[in-house]
């Protein structure tokens, strides 16, 4: 079979797999043993994911993988309560800060009242199945919960 | 690079034309502003057509409804700035000396769609599951980032609804009509916070023109020649957060600080502008962005009166406003903000927004704009922005 191609005897072997929602998510044998990770750039510029060119620099890098940790806080929020269809509003989405120097988009799982979230608040990142596409394949997302 | 000048503009009611196609919208504007400009389609050497949905061939079709005259038409896209990019490119075929009269038509038909559709397979969608990705989510926590540096409250933000809507019933261009005092901005669903329905633009169609000539023979078509003083168009640079969310503030401050240079003016110049209020917290954003007031004064500039028609807040929502009143404050700016009604009464059907920002600053340069005149306008700004992102901005003067 040629590279890219796939022939239709063999789509009835396919397993169906566990696959990351983003690139920058690395899932393990449980969920405890998922982590995010980032590429960083010579210049210090930290992106989540794999990188080619350096945005804030203009280099090539180099670039050094780096396994992010559990730990952020809330850098700002909203309060979602028309969401797309296949979502439960509402629901808190936020910009959240890692320490190791970058901010990714998650939501927060936390009853959504504004008053019940504080900019700069400590977080727990947690990884859960959230989605099966139609040939049976998982995806696993990442979401962070009040620390 | 010549002087250019604004010899025709028009902008059809937006709404919502389910019996019409997108070409039909645009071909009205573009009939309309010809008409306005004592031309027909012959006098047009290039065509720039920004529409967003429907791009390829977008002016192609207008030229099918209007004349096929066989000139060059150039097709434009760029985010919510695809009218305004399109009359910036019409701008630079005049002012190099290419052509001597050109045409930017911007269109867009939107139906009831709206923008929460999900695109793609919806399993592996990352919105509502990482976060939200969406406008009024991208706009809601820009507006947070405002609150969490400056304190500024939900109140603030809801005050640019109650003047753009306020403006808005003067303005029978405008898809909405009809005000909102603050505690029924306030009370509405919230869509996203702090943004109440009240505080978000509908989405709709529409279509505005705008022809564009050089100077020296703009009179042969108008004794009321409106001057492109500056035309500017920046993108996100570098900053720390812009890949997770937006930042709408930094490209917009870049426009402004060369545009200002271009015109030669300052924002005391400006006697009006019509800003990018596609969300209600995005207007105060701008107010800073385009230095109307200082950095974390928005929400003492709007409660101020200064960008309200008139230059103050009206007799009947003085009270609502009062507890926002900073009296140490001083405004150092007089232009009036929105006085179409802006975006949120307006509508903002994508690619026509640019174009008809600027029919609306012309308007008001040429004392046509009614009972929502700002009165005695020589100096506007008309400002878009569009994820992710682009911004322009033009200044037009008499």
């Amino acid at each position: 079979m040629e590279e890219g191609g796939t022939r239709l005897a063999d789509q009835a072997e396919v397993t169906p797999e566990l696959r990351p929602l983003v690139p920058y998510l690395r899932l393990g044998a449980t969920r405890d043993e998922d982590y995010l990770f980032g590429n960083r750039c010579v210049c210090g510029a930290l992106y989540a994911g794999p990188r080619m060119y350096c945005g804030k620099c203009s280099s090539a890098g180099p670039f050094t993988e780096v396994k992010l940790g559990r730990d952020a806080e809330v850098h700002v929020f909203t309060i979602i309560h028309q969401a797309t269809p296949y979502v439960k509003a509402p629901y808190v989405a936020a910009i959240v800060d890692l320490p190791e120097g970058v901010s990714i988009n998650s939501n927060i799982e936390i009853e959504p009242k504004p008053e019940n979230i504080k900019f700069g608040m400590k977080l727990k990142m947690y990884t859960e199945k959230c989605s099966e596409d139609r040939e049976g394949n998982s995806y696993v997302a990442y979401r962070y919960r009040p620390a | 690079m010549r002087e250019v000048a604004i010899v025709g503009v028009s902008m059809i009611k937006f709404g919502r034309y389910p019996d019409r196609d997108v070409s039909q919208l645009a071909a009205q504007a573009g009939f309309e502003a010809l008409s306005d400009a004592g031309m027909t389609i012959k006098n047009i050497e290039a065509l720039y057509s920004g529409n967003l949905y429907q791009t390829s061939g977008s002016g192609q079709r207008i030229l099918q409804n209007l004349g096929q005259t066989g000139i060059p038409v150039v097709n434009v896209a760029n985010a919510c700035a695809t009218g305004s990019t399109a009359f910036r490119e019409a701008y630079f075929a005049v002012a190099s000396g290419a052509y001597d009269v050109a045409m930017a038509v911007g269109s867009e038909q939107m139906g009831k769609q709206g923008l929460l559709g999900s695109r793609g397979d919806p399993a592996t969608s990352l919105e509502g599951r990482v976060g939200s990705y969406m406008m009024p989510a991208v706009f809601g926590m820009a507006g947070m980032e405002h609150a969490r540096a400056y304190g500024t409250q939900q109140e603030h933000f809801a005050m640019a609804s109650v003047k753009n809507h306020w403006h808005s019933t003067n303005n029978p261009l405008a898809q909405y009509q009809k005000e909102s005092p603050l505690d029924e901005v306030m009370n509405a669903r919230v869509i996203a916070y702090p943004n109440t329905l009240l505080m978000c633009c509908p989405t709709g169609d529409g279509a505005a023109a705008a022809i564009l000539c050089s100077m020296e023979k703009a009179r042969q078509f108008t004794t009321q020649p409106i001057k492109v003083a500056a035309s500017v168009l920046t993108s996100d640079p570098w900053s720390d957060r812009d890949l997770s969310l937006p930042d709408i503030n930094t490209l917009t401050k870049n426009a402004a600080k060369i545009a200002y240079e271009q015109a030669g003016v300052g924002p005391k110049d400006l006697s009006q502008v019509e800003l990018h209020d596609c969300f209600a917290t995005a207007e105060l954003l701008h107010y800073e962005n385009l230095g109307l007031c200082g950095e974390g004064e928005a929400g003492k500039h709007i409660a101020s009166g200064a960008p309200w028609l008139g230059n103050k807040i009206p007799t009947k929502y003085e009270e609502d406003i009062a507890p926002f009143v900073d009296k140490t404050y001083a405004p150092t700016t007089t232009a009036v903000v929105n006085a179409s009604g802006g975006l949120l009464s307006k509508g903002h059907p994508l690619g026509a927004t640019g174009v008809a920002n600027i029919a609306e600053v012309v308007f008001h340069l040429r004392g046509q704009a009614g009972a929502r005149q700002v009165e005695g306008s020589k100096v506007a700004m008309a400002h878009v922005i569009g994820l992710c992102s682009a911004c322009t901005i033009h200044i037009l003067t008499k």
